[in-house]
């Protein structure tokens, strides 16, 4: 096999108005035009789209699952970053 | 996809996985999804990339036996929903190779392996389609007995494999659904159309029953693949529950299951069926089925039919980007 491979590219939709697009899978295609039509075809056969982003894949960085606890737990112990940390009596009515 | 440079590819040694081994399970045991760039054991990886592209495979090569009867279809009705069943079926090919490739295969090498004969697919689709009863004994048999196999794969451990499988379930309805009433029209039709569906069913029911694979007390993966919780349910259980499902349908479109030993079992509520010929499906397994060869002679050629247009379609995109380059300098 020594045919030139096709690039990966990977499929994000919104599948109605208000929502935020989302990632759905992934398609080769040898260009961005390729890709977008490829998406249509594979991803949205039966309306579940409004737009469709396509990404190169190898452009996509993400944080290292190794790393998960140095990079989220800080959050975990700023409570007060959360409404319910702070008290209002009940008279002052709904805050 | 995602970022394939995270997906860790080299060799543990066995002291450091046993420890993460034991993470592992316990994540599958408390039914944590696994993702792609999480460490998982390498047997893990190697199974689910297995069952996955020969999954994927399984669909493409589906697409097949159907398509044989697109240009035939009796009524416009009946041709537009087979082109888009076939459609679908093309559809999930590609949402289980892009769930393969987050486990750092390529879509090249899997396609290698199918059309090199290494990789397996699916043992039914190596029958032939006769008539145009076939395409509604495929839907509702082959899709219904993908069906049961399919539901308990939406909650396997994998997280894009149990996506993919969520996609696919949504869209399976519709393939049964559309083949139980194209049967169900040729059934109150006349006396020679009914009788082309039973003849339908005779050849389709054991291979469907075949579907499930190997009954348990032969099956070798199954024990290690439900502890990683990719199977839910052991082969002769989803087997039963298809024939427990199925049988009354066949009685209600007039038909007789071609099983002499099938029989209701009143105490268990389940319908006891006869002996599988085992032997058949390890033959259609190697290869020797009635269709094996020109399916995949079929795959081969439209491979090598459309080297050209992905060789045109690469050379247009580095001209145009070597265009803009230019433009831009
Ligand atoms: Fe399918
Ligand atoms: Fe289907």
């Amino acid at each position: 096999m020594n045919e030139k491979t096709t690039p990966l590219w990977e499929v994000f939709i919104r599948s109605r108005n208000g929502m935020a697009h989302r990632h759905c899978g992934s398609v080769h295609a040898a260009d961005a035009e390729m890709a977008l039509q490829a998406a249509r075809d594979v991803y949205t056969r039966r309306g579940e789209g409004l737009s469709i982003w396509v990404v190169p894949s190898a452009e996509i960085v993400a944080s290292d699952p190794g790393a998960k606890d140095m990079m989220f737990e800080p959050t975990g112990t700023k409570i007060y970053r959360h409404p319910t940390f702070y008290e209002i009596p009940e008279e002052v009515g709904n805050m | 996809m995602y970022t394939q440079a995270l997906n860790n590819l080299e060799a543990v040694t066995d002291v450091e996985d046993a420890g993460r081994n034991a993470a592992f399970q316990a994540r599958v045991d408390n039914e944590y999804k696994i993702e792609p760039n999480d460490w998982m054991p390498e047997g893990y990886r190697k199974t689910l990339v297995r069952q996955i592209s020969q999954h994927a495979h399984s669909e493409i090569v589906g697409m097949l036996p159907e398509g044989n009867w697109i240009t035939r279809a009796p009524t416009l009705k009946r041709k537009a929903a087979l082109l888009a069943k076939v459609q679908d079926e093309g559809g999930h090919g590609l949402y289980l190779y892009s769930a393969a490739e987050t486990l750092g295969a390529s879509r090249e090498e899997l396609n290698e392996q199918l059309l090199s004969g290494k990789a397996k697919y699916s043992s039914i689709f190596n029958y032939p389609t006769l008539t145009w009863a076939d395409i509604g004994a495929i839907g509702w048999l082959v899709d219904g007995a993908a069906i049961m196999n399919q539901i308990p794969l939406c909650r396997c451990s994998f997280g894009p494999y149990s996506r993919a499988m969520i996609r696919i379930c949504k869209e399976e309805s519709f393939h049964q659904r559309q083949g139980y009433e194209l049967l169900l029209t040729m059934c109150k039709s006349s006396q020679e159309q009914k009788d082309m569906v039973q003849d339908a069913l005779n050849r389709w029911w054991w291979p469907s029953l075949m579907m499930f694979g190997p009954s348990d007390k032969d099956s070798q993966h199954s024990a290690q693949s439900m502890a990683w919780k990719i199977k839910r349910f052991s082969n002769d259980e989803l087997r039963q529950k298809f024939v427990d499902a199925t049988v009354p349908q066949a009685h209600y479109l007039g038909l007789t299951i071609p099983d002499e030993d099938l029989k209701f079992d009143e105490e268990t509520g389940h319908w006891e069926y006869g002996e599988i010929d085992w032997s058949e499906f390890a033959r259609v397994l190697k290869g020797d089925g009635p269709c094996n060869r020109q399916r995949m002679k079929a795959r081969r050629k439209a491979h090598e039919d459309g080297a050209w247009v992905r060789e045109a379609a690469l050379a247009h995109a580095e001209k145009k980007k070597a265009r803009k380059a230019q433009k831009a300098a």
